[in-house]
């Protein structure tokens, strides 16, 4: 067995339980309880991937969120392909399949390198902006390129048959972050019986005290840990979310949670298991105690594998029983980087050097260099790793004395063998939700880091997050701040209740180091990597300040740093840090970049989670929706409903059915679910006044049983819906609106009544699904009717166009209206939706002898075309009036009232002479049908760009008419009856069209009124 | 997402039941026809878009269908107080939109 890196014995796993992984098509040992990062370190693995820009090698640094490097492709079949999974954040299990995210033809042997290569000095930072700008037609064959080069993974290309789902919680207290400062908190929280929530990215609850060998009450610190989490466990009111990542702080308290279920077990979930869960919390107090992430230091080809952030040596030492390498040299600012030398000492590697960039005065020392010395490991003061030699891996470092600023090398460079370089710079605290909601944070020079800063938010923090890194002091906040925080949230709790205790120990205090400086000027030595996923280098970010990038958000964006899959993680501060350095001012003076949501990469699939196939988008159908699909019919979405576009017969083209169709209903009689109609139940002693103000023409004087067509209009006077309105009772309406614009024209009535004119007595329900309507119209209708209709006389005296009658239909009691859309005599039977179904098929049955045709929304399209009526939305854009669409009959300037429209609808805009208007087009050629959209020009010769005059709304072939017909806007077209406009198509040619009326056939209306 | 207070429902509900309707107090002119067109492109398009106080409009959409008026800080999205159509805002002020601040942190 492989796993040259492991220790015989430690670690947080299961060595009896040995399961394999493959990497880039070779099988790897490994244990359960391994991170993939900590299985591919053990196998000696030290290249995991190709750099973005110079496709250098790269290999891990991190143990956790920040990893730059360690991005996977991870996916054992097509299906399940994830992109962009963190090695570091991967929990290992049997059959894990992945492949390095970069490198082509492979990560060890790359072609990109030669170009990295040579092209290094070519490549500064706005490269791409500045090469790829020209041709600007060229960009699209030049991204695919820079994509593939770039190694931003692949999303899979079969659907993804895996389950998410969406959780809506509601909690008092919730807790991000289980280490000691998120457990101490819980504990308290929980203790009072608020309902709290705790979650933790890792797969299980301890944060760093999984790799500490402290102790807390006396005993090991996991210890402790296994209490709390077993107290926790017992607490009904408590949720514990390990495996769950909060990647998103949004307004008043809301927070995402991002659960990963299966993920750990294998490559798709099980049947009916979902493999990960997005909680939506709405919590009441938020205790923020989400830790630090170790910054490393910047020095020359300090990307050369094998380079590491100390506390991730230290991580895989203890927790995962691998040491990944053997000779190791560690650069640190701080105390606490001395712990990953006492690790690797104590795991029986050899430590070559410790470097403390500190000064320290004659023979002044400090507790963890005696410790070090007793170890007998060399400790080095006031020096520092200036560059590092190797490519694949570390061979050797160069150092050198450093002055006690830090910012210049004051003796010779030697040299140090080693394989490994840890470096830590001290800790930023991570600071990203509380960020999220707009908090902008403020640096600290006692804690060299960020830490967050005034919120309106309901937040506490605790821990590292604050700039806290003394466990003792941690568990004493955490305490605090879950008792805090429950109380606030009116639990009764006791604020001065002690917390656990750990050993205090005495640091000296680090320094302000980020930058190591090179015997050469930054821009000559060995490039210094600041970004390592964006190969963003200090010398890189030199450059833009001094390009004259000074907002900290140029630079970001001029260099790219901050902009890959772990946003800056590792990067930013050190960045920052060197432009504003650069440009003589101070970190708080140059300030940080935003912090946005998600925290980590968040999968698609939890972001969908179920709304996602059928559960897409809500479907609507209407109560004969079964007998249109038994009838063959083909559908289109008009809102969220699914109507009947026609009812092809077999053998049938879509125009032959079409014109089958149209025929049949100027011929005989045909049959249209028009269910889908809005309709809006209107009642109330100020009704009729109520629709006197929104429509535009009169409503004072329609009778009881009576029908009115209406425009209504916006404040600007442009016709945004229209439809008919019934007078049931004098103070009882029911309105028509279209199919797409019924909830918007009730919210429309809703708030003018509502904030307008309180004073107006009306009451509006939507009736939409309460009613099925059937369209019957046709030369035969009425013998249809006659057929059907139980109890009224359909005779054209006393039942005339523009009525609607109370009636039972095949003992059903209806609601009859002689509207009509097709120009044809019609009857509209509106019958309660349960009874659709069954009045249609009466309705079908008794119409067989006529030919009665079904027919859908294309042929009432073509049929309501011939009659010249517009659709509100296909012919109006907003952008006409009641005039434009030659409809000034249905506007009355003499209402009282002024209605809404009429004001705008006089502006100097809307009355000047040559507005577009609407007209019909009929082609010179009667088979050639205008496609919709098209533009109008009087000449087609004209050099481009041409004069427009309008454009095609509605075009179509009319079999009735024999020839095609349009509905179109033509620059003063009402005064151009008879004129010849073309309308110039994509190949070239241009359509030659009659300007006329819109109104097509009967222009007199006769057809309807028999 | 914001948590907003329904001053007719008297609870607090999600945001997907409510949608904004713009600028609240902007009543419709009494006799549009005395405008001048300027007058009339005034109320029907111009909008304050001030940075902190904001009185707006919304409606409980797929609650009670009422609409009423919320007082919000453009900055911080705090939501400082709603009411009903046809009252006044008690939050106008600098000043006061502290102390409404203060007491939405409390939770009060």
């Amino acid at each position: 067995m492989a796993q040259q890196n492991r220790l015989i014995e430690g670690g947080r796993i299961a060595r009896d339980s040995v399961i394999n992984f493959s990497y880039n098509g070779k099988t790897y040992p490994g244990f359960v309880g391994d991170t993939l990062a900590s299985a591919m370190l053990a196998n000696g693995i030290d290249v995991v991937g190709r750099s973005f820009k110079y496709s250098r090698p790269r290999g891990i640094v991190a143990a956790g969120a920040e990893e730059p490097n360690a991005i996977m492709q991870l996916g054992a079949t097509e299906a399940t392909q994830v992109p962009n999974v963190r090695a570091t954040q991967q929990e290992l299990f049997a059959g894990l399949v992945c492949q390095a995210t970069n490198g082509w033809p492979n990560v060890e042997f790359d072609m990109m390198s030669s170009l990295g290569s040579v092209g290094a000095s070519v490549m500064p930072p706005g490269f791409y902006y500045k090469t790829f700008m020209y041709p600007k037609s060229m960009w699209n064959t030049y991204e695919k390129f820079i994509r593939k080069a770039a190694g931003l993974g692949r999303s899979p290309l079969e659907a993804d048959p895996d389950r998410y789902d969406h959780y809506n919680q509601h909690a008092d207290v919730v807790i991000v972050g289980a280490g000691p400062a998120g457990l101490s908190a819980a504990l308290e929280a929980g203790r009072s019986g608020a309902r709290v929530i705790i979650a933790d990215e890792q797969a299980e609850f301890g944060g760093a005290l999984l790799h500490s060998k402290q102790s807390v009450n006396g005993m090991p610190a996991m210890a402790w840990v296994a209490s709390v989490v077993a107290e926790l466990a017992a607490l009904d009111n408590v949720m514990m979310l390990p495996k769950s990542t909060v990647n998103g702080y949004h307004d008043h308290n809301f927070l995402t949670i991002h659960q990963r279920c299966t993920d750990h077990i294998a490559d798709r979930a099980e049947a009916n298991v979902s493999r990960q869960r997005m909680h939506r919390v709405r919590t009441k107090w938020v205790v923020l105690a989400s830790g630090a992430h170790e910054r490393p230091l910047v020095y020359g080809n300090n990307d050369v594998p094998g380079c590491m952030l100390a506390d991730a040596v230290s991580t895989y030492i203890n927790r995962y029983a691998v040491v990944p390498g053997k000779q190791l040299v560690l650069m640190t600012t701080n105390d606490g980087g001395y712990q990953a030398a006492f690790d690797w000492h104590q795991a029986g590697r050899e430590v070559v050097a410790i470097l403390d960039t500190r000064s320290y005065q004659g023979t002044e020392t400090s507790a963890v260099i005696d410790r070090a010395r007793e170890l007998g490991i060399k400790v080095l003061t006031g020096s520092a790793v200036v560059e590092v030699q190797g490519s694949k891996r570390v061979s050797a470092v160069s150092i050198a004395s450093l002055n006690s600023q830090g910012d210049q090398l004051t003796g010779p460079v030697s040299q140090l063998s080693c394989d490994t370089v840890a470096s830590s710079g001290g800790w930023s605290p991570a600071i990203h939700l509380s960020c999220h909601t707009g908090s902008r944070p403020v640096w600290s020079d006692q804690v060299i880091g960020f830490i967050p800063g005034d919120t309106v938010q309901k937040q506490l923090i605790a821990g590292a997050i604050g700039g806290t890194f003394d466990l003792q002091s941690c568990l004493a906040q955490g305490t605090k701040a879950g008792a805090q925080a429950a109380s606030n949230a009116g639990f009764d709790t006791n604020l001065d209740v002690a917390a656990a205790t750990a050993e205090s120990v005495a640091e000296t205090t680090p320094m302000a180091l980020f930058h190591i400086p090179h015997p050469k000027e930054t821009s000559r030595a060995p490039k210094q990597f600041v970004d390592l996923q964006n190969d963003v280098t200090a010398a890189g970010i030199e450059l833009a300040t001094r390009e004259g990038f000074e907002s900290i958000e140029h630079v970001k964006r001029y260099t790219a740093l901050g902009f890959g899959t772990d946003q800056g993680k590792l990067g930013n501060i050190n960045g920052m840090a060197i432009a504003a350095k650069s440009m003589q001012k101070t970190i708080p003076q140059t300030g940080t970049t935003i912090f946005r949501p998600n925290y980590t990469p968040v999968t698609f699939g939890a972001i969908a989670g179920r709304n996602c196939g059928e559960l897409f988008d809500p479907k609507r159908f209407s109560a004969m929706h079964q007998w249109h699909l038994d009838n063959g019919a083909l559908f289109e979405d008009v809102g969220n409903w699914k109507r009947p576009w026609y009812f092809p017969q077999p053998g049938e083209s879509m125009q032959q059915s079409l014109e089958r169709e149209c025929l049949a209903v100027r011929d005989s009689a045909g049959v249209l679910d028009a269910s889908t109609l809005g309709k809006i139940d209107i009642q109330g002693p100020d009704a009729r006044e109520f629709l006197g103000r929104v429509y535009t023409n009169a409503w004072a004087k329609l009778a009881v049983g009576k029908c009115r067509y209406g425009l209504m209009c916006g404040e600007d006077g442009m016709v945004f819906d229209d439809g008919v309105t019934a007078c049931l009772a004098d103070n009882h309406f029911v309105m028509t609106t279209t199919t797409g614009g019924a909830a918007r024209v009730l919210e429309w009535l809703e708030i003018y009544q509502q904030t307008e004119w309180p004073e107006l007595e009306v009451y509006f329900n939507t009736v939409t699904d309460h009613w099925s309507t059937i369209t019957v119209t046709g030369p035969n209708a009425r013998k249809i009717l006659d057929e059907v209709v139980d109890d009224i006389d359909l005779s054209n005296d006393s039942f005339k166009y523009m009525d609607w009658k109370a009636a039972t239909v095949m003992g059903v009691p209806a609601r009859i209206f002689r509207i009509s859309f097709t120009g044809e005599l019609s009857y509209e039977i509106n019958v309660q939706a349960n009874y659709g179904m069954r009045i249609w098929e009466a309705v079908m049955e008794k119409g067989a002898a006529f030919n009665l045709t079904p027919y859908g929304t294309e042929t009432m399209h073509i049929l309501r075309a011939e009659k010249g009526f517009i659709i509100a939305g296909q012919d109006t854009d907003g952008s006409v009036h009641p005039y434009d669409l030659g409809m000034g009959w249905a506007v009355s300037q003499k209402k009282p009232f002024s209605f809404i429209g009429k004001r705008g609808m006089a502006r100097e805009d809307c009355v000047k002479e040559d507005r577009k208007q609407l007209v019909g087009l009929m082609t010179a050629e009667p088979k050639k049908v205008i496609p919709e959209g098209s533009q109008a020009v009087d000449d087609p010769k004209q050099a481009i760009p041409m004069t427009m005059l309008g454009h095609v709304t509605s075009s179509y072939y009319s079999a009735c008419l024999g020839h095609s017909i349009a509905m179109a806007y033509i620059r003063n077209g009402h005064k151009r009856m008879g004129e010849t406009v073309y309308s110039p198509q994509a190949d070239g040619s241009a359509i030659e069209a009659t300007i006329c009326s819109p109104i097509f056939l009967d222009p007199k209306g006769e057809r309807q009124n028999v | 997402m914001f948590y907003i207070y329904c001053p007719h429902c008297e609870e607090h509900r999600e945001e997907e039941e409510f949608h904004a309707s713009g600028e609240a107090h902007i009543p419709r002119p009494l006799d549009p026809e005395s405008c001048s067109d300027e007058e009339w492109g005034e109320y029907m398009f111009f909008r304050t878009n001030p940075r902190g106080i904001h009185h707006e409009l919304w409606v409980h959409a797929v609650g009670c269908r009422k609409f009423f008026n919320m007082t919000r800080d453009t900055q911080s999205y705090l939501i400082l107080e709603t009411y009903k159509i046809g009252e006044k805002p008690s939050i106008t002020s600098a000043a006061a939109k502290l102390q409404a601040q203060t007491k939405v942190q409390e939770g009060v």
